[in-house]
């Protein structure tokens, strides 16, 4: 399978690199594998007037999206968007790792890339008598396939809907009929499965008239603010909602949480759209926690590579993955409690802290988990 | 004109900004017979120049060719030298300027102060002050010169750090005011606008250093080893802070990385541009840490090595042939490693990502714009283009398209201390040709 490299250079606008490598150089994968990707547009550009053959990279699929690459260019070129790019050639040609393929039927099939009965969507809130959105509320809590189905982060689902009725914010949940917000699909190069999503969540969103969404993920928060058409819709991740109920003393905390807590930065927060502020500022309100910062943070974190479809594949070396890394920063700053605001880095970090055997040491918690904790 | 047909324009011109471009405008126009108001908002004049060590491709020492010009300013009948002031307004007037210049209230009488400095040391805040001339790493009173070359050679007490000036109150009585021989401490000074004519105004404000907290993967704001070109420049000079030697607290250095192009080059920053001066001044630097440090390892990480001036690509050769080793990659972050820092890059010749430990980094800071460039643009009707723009990118280089108006130095853009010369001798020419016109059509 080829690509036209000039075309695919034009569209990408790779004319403009100047192959300095700054990203290859802050690309956390490129230091664990042979992902380059520096090099990679240098050889689609040199390929010219000859296709680019885009079969056989694996190194494709070791790509985090964690946007590293693309904050930093010097020439405003998006390295990210050309591995998200080839993997869509390498996907039309449907030679895809067999995980890929599953997640995808799932999300076409589903609504969800989890491979779980679209039908038992609402199930997590089962207890909860949650708002009907289509009732009438002010808030949409668009919960997120991995909130809505994984055992481990419906609880931080739970959790933010404890709080937001603690809070008295006024919201409803689309139930069984909110679908995948398509940002995996996307990243993994399903560019026609993903634009079904957004047409298809698009007509149902616009169907109900929704003016504000807040999301369990980040990955959803920045999928409709930076992926989809503008609507209008006031979209905010749960982190920014939160942190200004407690601001305005909507929130209150009658407990205390008498912890040593540090925050990793999720990518899709921190790096894509530069949200370092509201994470930190919930945490440090709990009384009694006592915030630490990780030397690598904010635009300097590092990514846990659980984002860009990393979910479902294992990549080209499983044995450094940076989640492991990053639990080890973590430890060193003396910190019981790792937060994180994200349902990857959630799963991710707690998986490392498990196979490392840091149990004892180290506990991976959602800020929601905390917060419900102290209220 | 006037109705007689004379010309109303005053035989003098304005100079905004006393750093070398201004210090040499006012030189040659005054030199040819013209009044000349230099009007510099700091204490002293001496600009950038007055901060950096040695000067490439020659390794002259910066200050020991800028100070015979700061003492011909001071000494020079035609100049008046207006330090501490500000220009807040210039109205075309006829074919002339009339301009309104605040004179800012030193709280020291500069006629009584001999500048033996009794009252700086006597200070309750001595020693507390972060120095901006030594870029914070020496520390100096609220009542200092900023640097011991300064012209004038007069105190001045810093309304924002001065107890008395802040606070209202200095315990029972000021320290400074009894230590002073000279009766000098005036704590009544107010501030004073001055009122003047002139035909032509020279613009030479200079330019601002790039921030780089903003590169935050670089980690300024966070290591301490990680410093400026500037920072550099002060450690190094042997007049400076460390007396000349590269050292920051205990630590001892034996691996620099410089990285280039910090802020330069950088549309994620808005400076597409690149500053022309600080593949030189890294590869002077690179030579001087040789020449403090000669079992340092050094190593230069660039994007591509501009050496296009006059003796350029020599000392790039030398520099090299000391063993400074290029390594071709734009470093995207630096993080802590126990007590060391590494700098992760990829050398792209290579085509491998590596980590390269460091014990002092130095960023290759670029030029920007004054902070204060777009009102200065207003206040004074000219066009900016980030910075001031010349008439024309060619014919009119020292031109602003105001009549009378020119510029001279970094304030059009980033250049080197020989073009920065050049230029505001060409500025000075432009402003004599129109102040001698005026002159002729007077006789």
């Amino acid at each position: 399978m080829q690509i036209q490299s000039r075309q695919f250079a034009r569209d990408n606008k790779l004319f403009a690199c100047i192959q300095c490598g700054k990203c290859t150089g802050g690309c956390p994968v490129s230091f664990k594998t042979a992902l380059n990707i520096r090099d990679l547009i240098y050889q689609i550009l040199a390929t010219g007037r000859q296709g680019f053959e885009v079969s056989g990279i694996e190194v494709l699929w070791d790509c985090t999206t964690c946007n590293t690459c693309t904050a930093r260019c010097p020439k405003e070129v998006s390295p990210m968007d050309v591995v998200i790019g080839l993997r869509g050639a390498v996907v039309e040609s449907g030679r895809i790792p067999e995980t890929v393929k599953v997640a995808l039927e799932s999300t076409f099939r589903q609504g969800n890339p989890l491979t779980f009965p679209r039908e038992d969507r609402a199930a997590w809130a089962k207890d909860l008598e949650l708002k009907a959105y289509p009732d009438g509320a002010e808030w949409l809590y668009f919960v997120g396939c991995s909130p809505a189905y994984d055992p481990r982060v419906q609880k931080v689902a739970r959790a933010l809907a404890r709080t937001f009725e603690a809070a008295e914010l006024d919201f409803g949940t689309l139930g069984v009929e909110e679908t995948c917000c398509g940002s995996e699909t996307r990243r993994l190069g399903e560019a026609g499965l993903f634009e079904m999503l957004v047409e298809d969540n698009t007509e149902l969103l616009q169907g109900y008239g929704v003016d504000n969404i807040v999301t369990t993920s980040p990955h959803c928060y920045n999928t409709f603010v930076n992926d989809y058409p503008d609507q209008g819709m006031e979209v905010q991740h749960y982190t920014q909602v939160i942190a200004k109920l407690i601001a305005e003393g909507r929130l209150t905390f009658s407990g205390e949480l008498d912890k040593a807590v540090t925050y990793h930065d999720a990518c899709y927060l921190g790096k894509h759209n530069g949200i370092f502020d509201p994470p930190r500022e919930i945490l440090q309100a709990i009384p009694g926690l006592k915030y630490v910062e990780m030397d690598r943070s904010r635009e300097r974190s590092l990514c846990c590579e659980g984002g860009g479809g990393r979910m479902w594949l294992e990549g080209t070396n499983i044995e450094e993955r940076l989640a492991y890394q990053r639990v080890d920063e973590a430890i060193e700053t003396g910190a019981e409690i790792l937060a994180t605001a994200c349902p990857f880095c959630l799963l991710t970090l707690e998986d490392a802290v498990k196979t490392r055997g840091k149990e004892d040491q180290l506990q991976v918690m959602d800020i929601m988990e905390l917060v419900v904790q102290a209220l | 004109m006037n109705d007689t047909g004379q010309s109303t324009v005053a035989p003098a011109a304005l100079v905004i900004g006393g750093g070398i471009a201004g210090i040499q405008a006012s030189l040659d126009i005054a030199d040819a017979g013209f009044r000349v108001y230099l009007v510099e908002r700091e204490p002293s004049i001496g600009g950038r120049m007055a901060q950096l060590d040695k000067t490439f491709p020659t390794l002259d020492c910066s200050s020991c060719i800028l100070t015979p010009r700061t003492v011909d300013v001071d000494r020079h009948p035609g100049i008046e030298l207006m330090t501490y002031s500000e220009v807040m307004g210039v109205e075309a007037e006829g074919d002339g300027f009339k301009v309104a210049v605040k004179k800012k209230p030193r709280y020291v009488d500069v006629t009584k102060c001999t500048g033996c400095g009794l009252c700086a040391e006597a200070c309750r805040m001595h020693g507390r002050v972060d120095s901006e001339f030594d870029e914070g790493i020496a520390k100096r009173s609220p009542i200092y010169v900023p640097f011991p070359q300064a012209v004038p050679l007069k105190y001045t007490i810093d309304p924002n750090t001065c107890l008395y000036l802040t606070r209202g109150r200095c315990g029972k009585e000021f320290l400074c005011q009894n230590a002073c021989p000279a009766d000098a401490i005036d704590f009544e000074q107010t501030e004073e606008i001055v009122e003047l004519e002139v035909g032509a105004v020279v613009v030479a404000t200079g330019f601002d250093p790039f921030d780089p907290t903003k590169k935050p993967e670089f980690g300024y704001a966070q290591y301490d080893n990680v410093i400026t070109a500037l920072e550099f420049e002060r450690l190094a000079s042997a007049s400076g802070p460390t007396a000349g030697k590269i050292v920051l607290g205990e630590r001892e250095i034996n691996d620099v990385v410089f990285i280039q192009c910090v802020g330069s080059r950088d549309k994620q920053v808005g400076n597409p541009y690149c500053s022309r001066v600080c593949c030189m001044y890294t590869a002077k630097q690179a030579h001087l840490v040789h020449e403090k440090l000669p079992d340092a390892f050094v190593t230069v990480l660039y994007m591509d090595i501009r050496a296009f001036g006059k003796g350029f690509e020599e000392f790039y050769d030398r520099v090299r042939e000391e063993g400074a080793f290029y390594r071709r990659g734009n470093p995207s972050e630096i993080i802590r490693q126990g007590d060391q820092l590494i700098v992760r890059a990829e050398d792209t010749l290579l085509g491998q990502p590596v980590e390269i430990p460091a014990d002092l980094v130095v960023l290759a800071v670029g030029m920007e714009p004054r902070r204060d460039c777009q009102s200065m643009a207003e206040m004074l009707d000219i066009p900016e283009d980030g910075f001031f723009r010349e008439a024309h990118p060619k014919m009119e280089p020292v031109g602003t398209g105001t009549e009378g108006i020119y510029l001279a130095g970094t304030c059009q853009g980033p250049m080197d201390i020989p073009d920065t010369v050049a230029h505001a001798k060409a500025a000075a020419a432009a402003a004599m040709i129109r102040l001698a016109r005026a002159r002729a059509k007077t006789k």
